[in-house]
């Protein structure tokens, strides 16, 4: 019984944040998805590289990373260690969500990295090509079934632009959120949707086996090794990335923002950071500083355009 | 080579003697969080990946499957002592186990979800080495009508299970359906009933749900009570151990449940409950003690517990196959896989059949030491029992509270726990059953969402819903387990069939 009652204790010592730590980073979702996989990564890299040399990482679930995101600017106000991880799915659910914390009442402080949609359809499937996507999409847009994780979120923007580019009305678009990419591979191998869109990275493995043919893929760039256009060389302009990035609490100091900053390009040029990226098939988008402000305020305002053109915000 | 060569060669590296180190220091720590409510298997995964970094990959591949594994041993334990389910895969346990530990069977109860766990366990690493590919294949063939249809028996089983009042049991089911609608709407994004609450755009935890109605609203229950109390706790009548009677009843539901749960864990969007309510069902229906269900049956111990075993090996089809995690603790290994460079996929036999078969054969290795390792334990943990009655229900408490603080750090959860904690006390004394709430909280959010998809999918058309064979069969069935008892209550052999229902709690 002793040992009983000093395991419960133990438990609740472990059940309960630490104090201590160079760094603490908040990831805005369970374990497991990218924004917990981003934070542990950061963390490893941090102390390998010496840059911190206790760092924790903290999970907050929930909605989208906007409750997180709640929790840690009402908390962290002023702290120069507390960090959080966030990205473009965090800038749909803040506009779905009506979220009464938004970016603005955190510091941004750099993009990290990067990952381009991949359109699929499964093998058998009759569309050969972008172009025969695009076609039965004018034919009858109901018809085509869009497979990809949560509504509003980077899949669903995704597929949003791709029919106002091709002359469609996105209102029409008939898209069907899964809980993740993850799950939407199995609507997509089994055909129960006509097509998938999620990061290419989902879809990858089978990409290669041949179980399922990629249409497209998003970025400006082509993907290294995917045998596929991008979509602007299909003739729809437009290019999407779902990117992460790392943000400071609120009402710190220019000097403490620049050493938050010193500190993450540090990390990002190193070694460590860069092999990481190529293991998780990351692309390395880094941007920080004033161009890193513009560019998320301008996907901020390209994001609730598309929103509101789809229907989800008002 | 052949399945069994490779199997071999699994083995021989899963039995070096580093291997089987990290093998066993996954299954204790995976027993110990599962006994922990709070902090899950996914988590404890979560936290070793930067420390496995250095491992090479069999090793810490190896450690993390001894953890799942050892997870869903351990869960079962605080469910039938303490009422405390950790997880949602034991949450249909403590109905029956807590019965029996209450009437110092507690012994027994362990003994059985140890080794129905081992046996649901062994014959489900089996089936995930030999017929992976095949299961795989048949889980493809479920697409968002078959997973309605598969909820609609699920419901329909369910409510008929529990309780002894159909209305009653609806009513609490439906209360469970009311609380899952709560959260964004998954398919267009939509908050509902959040009432502007940032913690409610998630919806309500199960796992808070469960805990606060157990045991919350169980030790309300003995609090109100005083001294007049009527069920005294005995820690232990007769053996620790399963007599013959108890092996006689359990090795069939043991068998039972895993042929329940290694399918529907295998399915993308199964989850480890629905096997462990659909074996509840099937044991009740099947057996020859209809009357004990309630009041403590082995039965509805053991085919649960090999279900949530078996699923947990499913799950690791479609993880090695197809590269989809099902689960949170699959997310967190594909992270693991990731981390050294490896896509689980469809090319992973293929590439790296030594990791696969080594994982695989690992299993079957852990699987032999958590039996081992849980079985002696189980005369310790009876023991627990005998603690006075003020302190075992304080300790819940505590436990609860902890658990759920240490899953989800927020004032507002904790204050959620116990408003529902009070709600299950309510429901106690007015004599409703607790479970069928946990059940509609659990299926009504997939059974909803599977149906949406469906009709978005045939563009509102709703005779889609019957023109998938799997889906008309299933729907059949349910409809049958709807209208058979209605049947027989007409001809006037109701009375037969209402002491075949027992109260739950």
């Amino acid at each position: 019984m002793k040992h009983f009652i000093l395991a419960s204790i133990v438990a609740g010592a472990m059940a309960l944040p630490a104090a201590a730590a160079d760094y603490t980073i908040m990831a805005p979702a369970g374990p497991g998805g990218g924004w917990d996989q981003t934070a542990r990564s950061l963390q490893a890299a941090m102390q390998q590289e010496g840059i911190s040399k206790n760092v924790q990482v903290l999970n907050v679930p929930g909605a989208g990373g906007t409750i997180g995101l709640a929790q840690f600017a009402s908390q962290q106000k002023g702290n120069a260690n507390a960090l959080i991880v966030g990205g473009y799915v965090m800038v749909g659910a803040i506009l779905t969500n009506k979220a009464p914390v938004t970016l603005k009442d955190v510091t941004p402080i750099a993009r990290l990295t990067g990952e381009d949609e991949a359109i699929v359809v499964p093998a058998a499937s009759p569309l050969k090509s972008i172009d025969d996507l695009i076609a039965a999409l004018k034919k009858d847009p109901g018809s085509v079934t869009w497979g990809g994780g949560s509504a509003g979120g980077v899949d669903h923007i995704a597929a949003g632009l791709i029919a106002k580019a091709a002359g469609v009305d996105p209102t029409k678009v008939n898209y069907i959120a899964f809980a993740g990419g993850g799950e939407a591979l199995a609507a997509i191998l089994g055909s129960y949707v006509t097509v998938g869109i999620s990061g290419y990275g989902e879809f990858e493995s089978q990409i290669k086996s041949g179980t399922l043919r990629l249409l497209a893929t998003s970025g400006e760039k082509r993907v290294p090794g995917a045998d596929a256009p991008t979509l602007k060389e299909a003739g729809l302009d437009i290019a999407v990335q779902n990117w992460r990035m790392v943000a400071a609490g609120p009402g710190l100091t220019a000097e403490q923002k620049a050493a938050i900053t010193a500190d993450v390009k540090k990390l990002a040029t190193s070694k460590t950071w860069q092999e990481t990226l190529k293991t998780k098939g990351w692309q390395d988008t880094y941007l920080d500083g004033d161009a890193f402000s513009q560019q998320l305020a301008k996907d901020i305002s390209a994001t609730e355009t598309v929103l509101k053109e789809i229907g989800l915000v008002k | 080579m052949s399945t069994f060569e490779f199997l071999l060669q699994g083995l021989m590296t899963a039995a070096q003697p580093m291997n089987l180190l990290y093998a066993l220091i996954g299954v204790t720590l995976g027993t110990a969080v599962g006994v922990l409510p709070g902090i899950g298997p996914a988590l404890t995964v979560a936290l070793l990946l930067p420390v496995t970094y250095r491992l090479d990959p069999a090793g810490s591949l190896i450690m993390f499957a001894g953890i799942y594994y050892g997870g869903m041993y351990g869960g079962s334990t605080t469910s039938i002592l303490l009422n405390t389910p950790g997880e949602s895969a034991s949450i249909v346990t403590a109905l029956e186990g807590n019965k029996m530990a209450r009437a110092g069977r507690g012994g027994p109860a362990l003994a059985t979800a140890a080794i129905g766990s081992f046996v649901a366990g062994l014959i489900a690493t089996i089936g995930l080495a030999f017929i992976a590919p095949l299961v795989v294949k048949l889980a493809l063939v479920f697409g968002p009508r078959e997973y309605f249809a598969l909820m609609v028996l699920a419901f329909v089983t369910v409510s008929s299970a529990f309780g002894d009042s159909t209305l009653r049991g609806l009513t609490s089911l439906f209360i469970g359906l009311a609380f899952s609608l709560v959260g964004i709407d998954q398919l267009t994004g939509q908050t509902r009933l959040a009432f502007g609450v940032p913690d409610l755009l998630d919806g309500i935890e199960v796992t808070t749900m469960a805990v606060a109605m157990f045991a919350i609203g169980e030790t309300l229950f003995i609090a109100a009570q005083g001294d007049k109390g009527p069920d005294k706790v005995e820690a232990v009548k007769g053996s620790v151990w399963m007599n013959a009677a108890d092996w006689a009843r359990s090795w069939k539901p043991w068998l039972r449940g895993t042929f329940i749960g290694f399918p529907i864990g295998a399915m993308p969007a199964g989850g480890a409950e629905i096997g462990t309510f659909l074996s509840y069902a099937t044991e009740k229906k099947l057996s020859k003690h209809p009357e004990e269900f309630g009041h403590g049956a082995i039965e509805g111990v053991a085919g649960p517990e090999a279900a949530n075993n078996a699923s947990a090996a499913g799950t690791l089809v479609p993880l090695l196959t197809l590269g989809l995690p099902t689960t949170a603790t699959a997310a967190i290994m594909l992270a693991g896989f990731q981390q050294y460079g490896l896509q689980p996929g469809p090319l992973l036999f293929a590439t790296n059949p030594q990791l696969v078969w080594g994982l695989i054969a690992s299993l079957l290795i852990a699987n032999f030491m958590l039996l081992v390792l849980n079985l002696p334990l189980v005369g310790l943990w009876v023991r627990l029992l005998t603690i006075p009655k003020p302190w075992l229900y304080a300790g819940i408490l505590l436990f609860a509270t902890l658990g759920t603080i240490g899953a989800n750090p927020s004032v507002f959860e904790l204050g959620m726990l116990l408003t529902f904690g009070l709600l299950g006390y309510l429901m106690r004394v007015f004599g409703y059953p607790i479970a069928p709430v946990v059940v509609g909280l659990i299926l009504g959010p997939l059974a909803e969402q599977q149906l949406r998809r469906a009709l978005a999918i045939s563009q509102g058309d709703f005779t889609v819903l019957f023109t998938s064979p799997i889906a008309a069969g299933l729907l059949t069935v349910a409809f049958l387990a709807l209208a058979v008892p209605l049947i027989l209550r007409a001809r006037g052999r109701g009375e037969v069939l209402s002491q075949m229902a027992a109260d739950e709690d």
